[in-house]
């Protein structure tokens, strides 16, 4: 793939490098002069941003390529390669213009290149994470590279000493100095890269991490010293000079470098960024900095390939090179063999050997180090070239060899990898307990260690930075157990509408074929919401928490009938231009989802939890005895057979069909609602309990087990109310699962066939009822809404999920305020839930009966 | 290494007290010498007052209640094996412990069990082994910050309980907190270094 897709890169490079070309030397040969000439003066106005668009295009192209073979990029880290492309465009470029071109430049890449990484680092760096293990990162960042540097760079020189290099590199002990100190800084970007895929828990991670961003400074500094030693030559150097030398370490170190400041920027100001803009507006910061900074990581490493290239600046000396592989590793190895001893001393959590390992293994040089060593002025280091290639070497051999053997590495120690569980609020609430409990006994001890600081820093930042740096309708964002209460609760939401989506795609109406893709597809999100304990997870815990084999067949059919409905409303919306639904109805189908979410949470959650034993249900005044009769007729029927009459029958659907002409006639009152067109009824698992309940005499107490513990909380919802007055009409507590569909002559012999299974005692075509308007209404009311617009494709969902979530997450901040309230007001509905959940269970069935 | 024998020597109980706490002997000399300092007119025991004084308890949140969590049982005072038992909770669990230890013995005041149940405590004022809901709402009154609002609290209160109670009883009893709890690695944050 990688090949295919060369030629096509190379074409607009070998244009580009061609047509500067004559530029420089005009009337160099093979170039038709008259188009050129025009060609040529537009070139100059546009070369800079041709040029950057053009690499930008190239790494975008190179990172799509990668990632159309999983395979390739799930083995070898992206940065290997990236740096493999580089070289090939390197030797494109080379032979095409013979002459060395796009360098990678130590201007642009401290200036543009790196900071949008390292600013995106910072930013999305786990600050709590980063904090706790300060002591140890700055210990590996400060300490751990002076010793690389003064090590590695004396050992060379020792090796030198010993003729072990080539009398032609020609250098001092300062020079291998500088030459050390510039090689001995783990880089930030390569880390970044691979360790992004590695998945090492995160203490280690963080460390690993931390250390390469916070001794750059060291390095930068370091590196600066030991030039303007160098500029100075050795000779002159004198004793009171290396005290300056100590000064100015320290004086630089104080104005700290730039790419510290700027993680310590991100670092900082992530907290107060975020409280202060929207939901919005947070999402399109967060993209944009991963974009900039995924855009400068691929371009650094394909130009650290292309720069490679470039033999005339390198100078090969085996002797060197090899020696200063060596040597950087060993001299990484056992300065984290020392500090690590050190630092468990006084780690509460000491670091073990395995972690050591991961730890100097993961030492990668990077770019960093490249634009250093291309930063030295050949006059005063005469062996610059050497450096130059040996960098090279050490670059490449840490990106490429040890990338492509740490994660195997990483698997084969079986290093603890970090485990991602998403916050309840239960831990969420706990841990800040924790650390406020660990403050005070701290205070008792009278020990002002970690802890301690830790929360005077927080007391004072809720004090005085949060006032200053926030609005005040942001200190609530701001709080965490608030914020993680949000994100649940959108999360649910989102998790509501990826579901609905997955059901859409996989419903071939293959009813068989629906179980197995069910339970794959959804128990990871299934186990997700359980892990977080949320009773809001609608059908999905039906599946997951009941284990019996005839729930699990009514949850699929659910699904399936949920799936299946909702495609064809699609198909009404684009054939019926009337109701034509605008961006209003999209946002306000959005904003249902999550009103509806909310209230469900604590609805679904008390009713399953307390009503698990009801006894009889009450029948709601409305719809009255004659339906009742039916219901208990259908369940009398049907409360017990299910089990042996197979899989349709289990289902137990009640389907209520409205054709979209009676909705438009009797439903004055529906016209917000009537975009759904046809509207099926479904309620699965449900009934099946409420069969055994209402026809108690004949059926048994189903098992606790067979009850679904939160009785397919999609149906157990009360209507939302959102702003619209009419719909308040229609409130009732109903537990119903209303999906709004489309004709379809196949869909409907179905589910006749369904219903007519399902309740016997009923005659009508469901597509021939027509329904009073009283309880047509009360069932427009609480339409399950599925979220998203229809569509007039079919074959879909992944793409229509993620819009589905893009957009609730993006308009979560708007109903924010909106949500609260119903579930505010929804309080006090859920205490007399218990009841009044289950006898719309009955009244739902009823309804399916009469039909 | 005399000296700190002499030093020991004049801890009331010292041996004891260690066996029990598992603490060393520099701590617990540390903390010997804290409780003196804490005892402002050296009665030999101590009284809420004398912890109340620590500055930095008065604005945590949870002061109070660890304050309390020193003098079960309504007592009015502590003596120093009681002090010293309640901050064995936070000891640092070191691996030889748990393998060399004897079966029959009781867990370790450090365990995992014994360090949820200290912060379980906390949440439960009535006692009654169950963390209600209203006294989840307490607890999250002082953690949350003013800027919510009751009844955003009393929704967050509901979705706490609700996510950890299995049985529901619309309460957390100290089985489901553990549950609620158990992906978190409770050993490491609920000990402190400084308490060997």
């Amino acid at each position: 793939m990688l090949r295919a897709a060369l030629p096509l890169l190379g074409l607009p490079l070998a244009g580009a490098a061609a047509t500067e070309e004559p530029t420089r030397e005009p009337g160099s040969p093979g170039e038709p002069p008259p188009g050129l000439a025009l060609f040529r003066w537009q070139w100059h106005e546009v070369e800079a941003p041709y040029l950057v668009a053009l690499w930008i295009l190239v790494a975008s192209l190179a990172k799509i390529v990668f990632h159309l073979s999983r395979k390739v990029t799930s083995l070898v880290p992206e940065s290997c390669l990236l740096i493999l492309l580089g070289l090939v465009l390197g030797g494109i470029v080379l032979a095409v213009a013979k002459k060395a071109e796009y360098q990678l430049e130590p201007g642009t890449f401290f200036l543009f290149l790196l900071p949008p990484i390292v600013l995106d680092s910072g930013y999305f760096m786990p600050s709590r994470l980063f904090f706790d293990n300060l002591g140890a990162i700055l210990t590996y960042a400060v300490v751990g590279t002076l010793w690389n540097a003064f090590t590695t760079g004396a050992a060379l020189w020792g090796l030198q000493q010993a003729g072990f290099v080539a009398p032609r590199v020609q250098a001092s002990f300062l020079d291998f100095l500088l030459f050390g100190s510039l090689i001995s800084a783990v880089d930030p970007v390569a880390v970044l890269a691979v360790f992004e895929e590695v998945h090492v828990n995160d203490t280690l991670f963080i460390i690993v991490f931390g250390e390469s961003l916070l001794n750059d400074a060291v390095t930068v500094v370091l590196y600066k010293v030991c030039n303007s030693f160098v500029e100075m030559g050795s000779a002159n150097v004198q004793a009171a000079d290396y005290l300056k030398g100590v000064a100015y370490l320290t004086a630089e170190m104080a104005s700290l470098s730039a790419i510290l400041a700027v993680t310590m920027c991100g670092l900082g100001c992530k907290k107060y960024v975020e409280a202060n803009i929207s939901h919005k507006s947070r999402t399109a910061v967060k993209y944009t900095m991963k974009t900039l900074a995924s855009c400068a990581e691929t371009v650094i490493f394909m130009l650290l390939g292309i720069s490679a290239v470039d033999s005339s600046k390198w100078a090969w000396d085996s002797g060197l090179v090899l020696g200063t592989l060596f040597f950087i590793l060993f001299f990484r190895a056992l300065g984290v063999v020392l500090q690590t001893w050190v630092l468990n001393q006084f780690r509460l959590v000491p670091l073990d050997k395995i972690d050591q390992v991961v730890m100097s293994y993961g030492g990668l040089r990077g770019a960093v180090a490249f634009a250093l060593v291309i930063l030295l002025d050949r006059t005063k280091v005469p062996a610059k070239d050497y450096f130059v290639a040996t960098t090279i070497v050490v670059v490449f051999f840490t990106v490429i060899v040890q990338g492509l053997t740490i994660k195997p590495l990483v698997k084969w120690l079986k290093v603890k990898r970090s485990e991602h569980h998403k916050p309840t609020l239960n831990q969420e609430l706990h841990e800040h307990t924790f650390d406020h409990i660990l403050a005070a006994v701290e205070d008792v001890v009278g020990h002002h260690g970690y802890h301690y600081w830790r929360d005077r820093w927080e007391q004072f930042d809720k004090k005085y930075l949060s006032q200053l740096l926030m609005r005040r309708s942001a200190y609530r964002i701001r709080d965490q157990i608030w914020d993680v209460y949000y994100r649940l609760n959108i999360r649910d939401a989102i998790s509501f509408v990826d579901q609905g989506g997955h059901i859409l795609s996989s419903t071939g109406l293959t009813l068989p074929s629906m179980p197995s893709r069910n339970s794959v597809a959804e128990t990871s999100v299934t186990n997700l919401l359980r892990e977080s304990g949320s009773g809001a997870c609608l059908d999905l815990q039906v599946i997951d928490t009941v284990r019996s084999g005839r729930d699990r067949e009514d949850a699929v059919m659910h699904h399936l009938l949920c799936g299946g409905l909702y495609k064809p409303r699609r198909r009404y919306k684009a054939s019926c231009s009337r109701h034509f639904i605008s961006e209003d109805a999209q946002e306000r189908q959005d904003k249902e989802v999550f009103q509806q979410n909310m209230k469900r949470r604590l609805e679904s959650f008390k009713s399953t939890k307390h009503n698990i034993c009801f006894t009889k249900s009450k029948p709601r005044p409305r719809k009255t005895g004659r339906k009742k009769n039916g219901l208990a007729n259908t369940e009398a029927t049907n409360g017990k057979p299910p089990r042996d009459l197979g899989f349709q029958d289990t289902a137990a659907v009640i389907l209520t069909v409205e054709s979209e002409e009676e909705e438009e006639s009797d439903s004055s009152e529906t016209e917000k609602e009537d975009d759904e067109g046809i509207i099926f009824v479904a309620r699965a698992t449900n009934e099946v309990l409420q069969e055994g309940k209402v026809s108690g005499s004949l059926e048994v107490c189903p098992s606790p087990r067979i009850i679904p513990p939160s009785p397919t909380c999609a149906e157990k919802e009360l209507p939302w109310k959102s702003g619209q007055g009419d719909l308040a009409v229609y409130v009732s507590s109903e537990t119903t699962k209303i999906v709004p569909v489309d004709m379809q002559a196949g869909w409907n012999q179905s589910i006749s066939s369904l219903e007519s299974l399902a309740s016997p005692p009923c005659t009508q075509a469901p597509t021939m009822t027509r329904l009073p308007p009283c309880p047509l209404a009360t069932e427009e009311a609480q339409p399950f809404h599925l979220p998203y617009d229809p569509r007039p494709s079919f074959a879909f969902p992944p793409s229509l999920a993620k819009a589905g979530r893009s957009r609730s997450e993006s308009s979560a901040d708007i109903p924010q305020q909106q949500e609260l309230q119903p579930l505010m007001g929804h309080e006090d509905r859920t205490r007399l839930s218990p009841r009044t959940a289950n006898s719309h269970w009955c009244i739902q069935f009823n309804k399916g009966g009469r039909l | 290494m005399g000296s700190r024998g002499s030093h020991a020597a004049r801890i009331p109980d010292a041996d004891s007290i260690r066996r029990e706490t598992g603490f060393s002997q520099a701590s617990l000399l540390r903390l010997y010498h804290r409780f003196r300092a804490l005892d402002r007119n050296k009665k030999g025991y101590l009284s809420r007052v004398d912890l109340q004084q620590i500055g930095a308890l008065a604005v945590n949140p949870l002061g109070d209640r660890i304050i309390d969590s020193f003098f079960p049982d309504g007592n009015l005072r502590v003596d120093f094996p009681g002090f010293v038992r309640v901050l064995a909770h936070f000891r640092p669990v070191d691996e030889d412990d748990s393998s060399m230890r004897d079966p029959k013995e009781p867990e370790p005041l450090n365990s995992r069990m014994n360090k949820l149940r200290f912060a379980f405590q906390l949440y439960d004022l009535d006692r009654d082994g169950k963390i209600s809901r209203h006294e989840m709402l307490q607890v999250l009154r002082l953690m949350v910050g003013v800027q919510v609002t009751e009844e955003q609290l009393e929704s967050i209160a509901d979705r706490t309980v609700q996510e950890a109670d299995e049985d529901g009883d619309g309460a957390v009893s100290f089985l489901e907190f553990t549950k609620s709890l158990e992906k978190m690695d409770i050993e490491q944050k609920m000990s402190i270094r400084i308490l060997k």
